[in-house]
C-alpha cells in the first residue's frame, strides 16, 4: 500500500548508484581542474571509489540496519526497516568510505599503471581522517540527500496512498448505499407504477429522493435526530416494501423520548440491507424487519431484527463490508464506548439480530 | 403459487393451431416482485398477442415445477429470487428435461449485470436488464420467435422422420446448453477472491473437526446444508454451494451436477451408459456419482 506510486526497491539502489556515479564524474573533473592534474586519470579514480562508497554504503546500510531490526517481521514498514539510524550510518560511512577509498586507489592504479596514496602508509589518525575528508564529506552529505529525499518520497507516497483509501472508502460506502440491484429494481417498480398507479409512483419517487438525499449527505461524522435516521430507514425499506409486496412486513419502535438524540447518519442501513438482503429476499415464505431504539442507563441501543433465513457457517466476506463499515464508524466517533454484535435471534421467530450500543448523545 | 391461465397448458403440449395471427406459443414467468412479473405479462401481451402466459411465479422452486410441468416454449426468468436463482432453475431445467423435446428459450432478467451481457444477446438464450424497456423487449420477442419458427421447421411431423426431430431436439439442448456454460464462465469473479479453503471445519455435536480438503472425495448439497464425504466419514456444514464454490480451487473441484462438487484426484473412472448419461465411479468407494449434461462436456478422453 505505502509503496504504492513510487519506484520498485531495485530501481532505488540503481538511481542512487547512478547519482554516485554521476557526482564522482563531477568531482573528479573539478579536481583534475582545481589541481591542474590529467582529467581522465583522476576520473578513474574519482569514478572507481563513488562506485565502492556507493556499494559498500548502501549494502553496509541494508545489512546493519536489518541485522538490527531482525525482530521485525518483513513487509511491515520496508523503509524504516533498511534504515539503521543516524549514529550507525556514521559507522557505516567512514567504514564505507575507507573501503571505498582504498579499493577506488587500488582499482585506479591497476587501471592507470600509477600508485596513488595508501591509507595503510599514513601514520595517525589525522592523517587518515585528512586524506579521507576528500571522501567523507561527500559521502555524507549524499547520504544526507538520499535520506531526506527518500523519506519526502516514502511520506508522500503515504500521504497518497490515505488520500486514495479514504475516497475508495467514501465510494464503498455510498456503493453499498446505493447498491445497482436495489436502485434498479426500485426504478424497473416506478416505472411500471407510473403506468398503473401515478399516485404510488409519486409516494415512491418520494422514498427514493428522500433516501438518496440522505446518501449524499457530507460528511460521515455529521449528525443527525434518532427521528431522521428512522425517517430515512422507513424511506429506504418503503422502496423495498413496495417490491416485495406481501412478503415484506415492517415494525418500527421509537420512543419519543429519544427522538431527539443524536446519531450518525445511515448508521442503521447497513444492518437492514443485510436483513433484506440476506435475511428475507433469499426466503420464499418472506418475513418481518423490526427496527427498535431503546435506553439503557447512558446508552442508545439500536436493533435491527429480521426472521429471515439467519446466518451461515460460511465467513461474511463479501458481506462484511457493511458490518465492517458500521464497525469503523463507531470506532471513530465513540472508540470502546460503542458496540455491534450480530447474533441469531434468540427466541422462537428466527432469523438474525444485530444490536448496535452508543452513548446516548443529546442534542 | 402457480397461478395459470385458462387453456395455457393445453397450448403448450404437443402440436399447436396455427391461428390467422400466427401459431401460438406459451410462456412462464418466473420473478419474485408482483409488480413487475404483473407488468412483463402486459407487455408480452401487447407486443405478441399469440404468446400465452401459461403461469407466473415469484420463486426459484415454483419456476422449476412449473416449467417441467406445463413446458412452455419461453421461460422468462429473474435471476435473483428467493429460493433458487433464476440461474440454479436453469440448471435444474437442463438436468431434468427430457431427451425428446427441445428445451425452452431461456430469457434471463436482472437488474444488475453480474454477467457479461453482450454474448447473450442469442436466440436460445437472451438476457435483458432491469428496468426493462419496450424496445429492448421487443428486440427479443422478435428473436424469440424468430428461434421458435425455426425449431418448428425443424420439427414439422409433415415434412420431418422422428428421427430428424429426435436430432433437432438434441441440437436445441445442444445450443442451450452452450450458452448457459457460457453464461456460468462469464459470471464477474469477485475482485479480490479468497485463498482457497485448506480445511473443511464441520461441527458434530461438540466437537468441531478439521478436515483436510485433499481428504474430501465430494460435497452434495441438499437445502441449506451440504454433505462433505471422505473415505472414513461424512460430516455437514451450513453453507449454500454456491458460497463453498467461491472457496474452492476450480482445478481441483469439479461441478458435476447441480448439487454436487467432485474432488478431481478422487475420480477414478468415468462411464457413460447406453442413453447417454455419465456416471462417475470414485476411488475406493462403490456409489456412482451422476453427471449432468451441463458439465458432461468435461468428461472427454485428452
Amino acid at each position: 500500500m505505502k509503496d504504492r506510486g513510487r519506484p520498485p526497491p531495485q530501481a532505488r539502489y540503481a538511481m542512487r548508484g547512478l547519482n554516485s556515479v554521476a557526482f564522482g564524474v563531477v568531482f573528479g573533473i573539478a579536481l583534475a581542474v582545481l589541481r591542474d592534474q590529467h582529467v581522465w586519470v583522476t576520473l578513474v579514480y574519482s569514478v572507481a571509489t563513488s562506485i565502492l562508497c556507493w556499494l559498500s554504503m548502501d549494502f553496509g546500510r541494508v545489512a546493519v540496519a536489518r541485522w538490527l531490526h531482525r525482530g521485525v517481521p518483513p513487509g511491515v514498514d520496508a523503509d524504516a526497516r533498511d534504515w539503521p539510524g543516524w549514529p550507525w550510518m556514521i559507522v557505516v560511512i567512514v567504514i564505507g568510505s575507507a573501503i571505498g577509498f582504498t579499493g577506488g586507489n587500488l582499482s585506479g592504479d591497476l587501471i592507470t599503471g600509477e600508485r596513488s596514496a595508501r591509507l595503510l602508509d599514513v601514520r595517525s589518525l589525522r592523517d587518515a581522517l585528512s586524506l579521507l575528508s576528500a571522501v567523507l564529506v561527500p559521502a555524507v552529505a549524499l547520504t544526507y540527500f538520499f535520506y531526506t529525499r527518500g523519506a519526502l518520497a516514502a511520506r508522500e507516497a503515504s500521504a497518497q496512498a490515505a488520500l486514495r483509501q479514504a475516497a475508495e472508502s467514501r465510494l464503498k460506502l455510498l456503493e453499498s448505499q446505493l447498491e445497482p440491484h436495489m436502485l434498479f429494481n426500485t426504478l424497473a417498480n416506478l416505472r411500471v407504477l407510473i403506468g398503473v398507479d401515478p399516485i404510488r409512483a409519486q409516494h415512491m419517487l418520494d422514498h427514493l429522493i428522500a433516501f438518496l438525499r440522505a446518501t449524499q449527505s457530507g460528511s460521515r461524522s455529521d449528525q443527525q435526530s434518532l427521528r431522521a435516521e428512522f425517517a430515512r430507514i422507513a424511506d429506504y425499506l418503503a422502496l423495498i416494501a413496495i417490491r416485495m409486496g406481501e412478503r415484506l412486513r415492517l415494525e418500527f419502535d421509537l420512543p419519543d423520548a429519544l427522538a431527539d438524540l443524536r446519531v450518525p447518519p445511515l448508521l442503521l442501513q447497513p444492518l437492514v440491507e443485510n436483513s433484506v438482503k440476506h435475511g428475507l429476499e433469499p426466503s420464499v415464505a418472506g418475513g418481518m424487519i423490526a427496527v427498535r431504539a431503546r435506553r439503557e442507563d447512558d446508552d442508545l441501543v439500536l436493533s435491527v431484527r429480521d426472521t429471515g433465513s439467519g446466518l451461515s457457517d460460511a465467513p461474511l466476506h463479501p458481506e462484511a463490508f457493511g458490518l465492517a463499515q458500521v464497525r469503523e464508524r463507531l470506532d471513530t466517533l465513540y472508540g470502546s464506548r460503542a458496540s455491534l454484535c450480530l447474533l441469531a435471534a434468540p427466541d422462537s421467530g428466527g432469523g438474525t439480530l444485530a444490536v448496535i450500543r452508543l452513548p446516548a448523545t443529546p442534542p | 403459487m402457480i397461478q395459470r391461465k385458462d387453456g395455457g397448458a393445453e397450448e403448450s403440449d404437443g402440436a399447436r393451431g396455427a391461428s390467422a395471427a400466427g401459431p401460438f406459443s406459451s410462456a412462464l414467468i418466473a420473478e419474485d416482485e408482483p409488480l413487475l412479473a404483473a407488468n412483463l405479462a402486459a407487455e408480452l401481451a401487447s407486443l405478441w398477442p399469440e404468446l400465452s402466459v401459461v403461469a407466473n411465479v415469484r420463486d426459484g422452486a415454483a419456476a422449476l415445477e412449473a416449467a417441467l410441468e406445463l413446458r412452455p416454449d419461453v421461460l422468462f426468468l429473474d435471476i435473483r429470487m428467493p429460493g433458487m436463482s433464476g440461474i440454479e432453475v436453469a440448471q435444474a431445467l437442463v438436468e431434468e428435461w427430457e431427451d425428446t423435446l427441445a428445451p425452452p428459450l431461456l430469457v434471463f432478467v436482472t437488474a444488475y449485470d453480474e454477467y457479461a451481457v453482450e454474448a447473450f444477446e442469442q436466440a436460445a438464450v437472451d438476457y435483458v436488464l432491469k428496468p426493462l424497456t419496450t424496445e429492448r423487449l421487443e428486440r427479443c420477442c422478435k428473436r424469440l420467435r424468430a428461434a421458435l419458427a425455426a425449431r418448428r421447421d425443424a420439427q414439422d411431423p409433415a415434412t420431418r422422420v422422428p428421427a430428424d426431430r429426435q436430432a433437432a431436439a438434441a441440437a436445441a439442448m445442444e445450443a442451450t446448453l452452450l450458452q448457459l456454460r457460457m453464461l456460468l464462465a462469464e459470471r464477474h469473479k469477485p475482485d479480490a477472491a479468497p485463498a482457497p479453503l485448506a480445511v473443511i471445519q464441520a461441527s458434530i455435536g461438540n466437537t468441531l473437526h478439521f478436515v483436510p480438503i485433499a481428504d474430501v472425495l465430494y460435497f452434495a448439497a441438499a437445502d441449506k446444508y451440504i454433505q462433505v464425504v471422505t473415505a472414513a466419514r461424512d460430516y455437514v456444514i451450513r453453507m449454500s454451494l454456491r458460497q463453498l464454490l467461491a472457496q474452492l480451487d476450480a482445478q481441483n473441484f469439479w461441478q458435476v451436477h447441480r448439487g454436487t462438487v467432485v474432488r478431481v484426484g478422487a475420480i477414478a473412472a468415468a462411464v457413460r451408459d447406453d442413453a447417454g448419461k455419465i456416471r462417475l465411479k470414485l476411488r475406493d468407494r462403490t456409489d456412482m456419482l451422476p453427471v449432468s449434461r451441463l458439465y458432461a462436456h468435461l468428461f472427454k478422453p485428452m
